[in-house]
């Protein structure tokens, strides 16, 4: 069973409270863009077995997002924090680089 | 204008845990930045409550306030009481950045009373409603069974259940089942 500590609303939601949202930290390219980031953007993915980082919906609860850091592996959580970031807080980095030492996830190291 | 019927015009089950439905109760979606000190001060004016902390609610009777969502209050008021209320708020947010909707009518409120309360309300939903966790006072938005519900304690022994008008009955006849079930003995 996965749950998520929601940093919303500060309840720890069961993933049946929860819809996943894909990946996170997406950079979005939109009109203008070339076809390549485009592509890029619209299908390529991270798809780790490992340290990941996801979007989460608290779908049945307060309604907001928020991103997850976890394993894909073990389903091991290292946080959750605030969707309103370009990059994971350094809390998190900390917490997953002292279970996963050596990790890196697309720029994130 | 047409005659307000409640979702199950008072349905109860009765048993030692007891579910009933609410009737007519006034509900309206509040929206907008709860520190601002308008908002505040309508709510309180309303309900008789200040803006209740995160994952809080406060009720008397019918009415009260519950925390929705960082962005995202429920005002309870006397069905009656709905329309003079979205008024006193258009009044006192004028100018402001905001969102009153009555959904009084789109919604459905049960209540759960009895000794196990608590379980017949922890077996359909992905909460911990353990007593060290879940008190009087906590406002919780999740799950029973399969559709959205919130709910929150009035007493120890007392659940108010609110949920789409449309699965009322679905949520009714899903918290007799579970209270005729009985006791799990877990809390």
């Amino acid at each position: 069973m996965l749950t998520l500590h929601c940093p919303n609303c500060g309840v720890h939601a069961d993933e049946t409270d929860l819809h996943a949202e894909g990946e996170a930290h997406l950079k979005r390219f939109g009109p203008n863009s070339t076809d390549d980031d485009f592509h890029d953007y619209m299908f390529q993915r991270q798809n780790p077995k490992g340290v990941h980082f996801e979007r989460w919906k608290h779908v049945y609860g307060c309604g907001k997002y928020f991103l997850a850091a976890r394993c894909t592996a073990t389903l091991e959580v290292f946080g959750t924090y605030a969707a309103q970031t370009h990059e994971p807080p350094q809390a998190i980095k900390d917490a997953i680089t002292a279970k996963r030492p050596g990790w890196s996830w697309g720029d994130f190291s | 204008m047409s005659n307000a019927v409640s979702t199950l015009q008072g349905k109860v089950a009765n048993g030692e845990v007891t579910v009933s439905e609410g009737g007519l109760r006034g509900m309206i979606t509040f929206r907008g930045d709860l520190a601002n000190a308008k908002l505040k001060s309508v709510c309180k004016s309303l309900t008789g409550f200040a803006v209740p902390e995160r994952g809080k609610a406060s009720s008397n009777g019918d009415k009260g306030v519950a925390w929705m969502s960082p962005d995202e209050l429920l005002i309870l008021v006397p069905h009656a009481e709905t329309k003079a209320a979205i008024e006193a708020i258009a009044k006192a947010m004028n100018g402001q950045h905001y969102l009153a909707e009555n959904v009084s009518d789109a919604r459905t409120h049960l209540k759960v009373e009895g000794r196990y309360a608590r379980e017949v309300v922890a077996k359909l939903a992905p909460a911990d409603l353990h007593p060290d966790s879940f008190h009087v006072g906590d406002f919780r938005r999740t799950r029973l069974g399969q559709i959205a519900a919130a709910f929150w304690m009035t007493d120890d022994q007392t659940f108010e259940v609110i949920c789409f008008r449309s699965v009322g009955g679905y949520a009714f006849d899903l918290l007799a089942a579970s209270a005729k079930a009985g006791p799990v003995g877990h809390f």
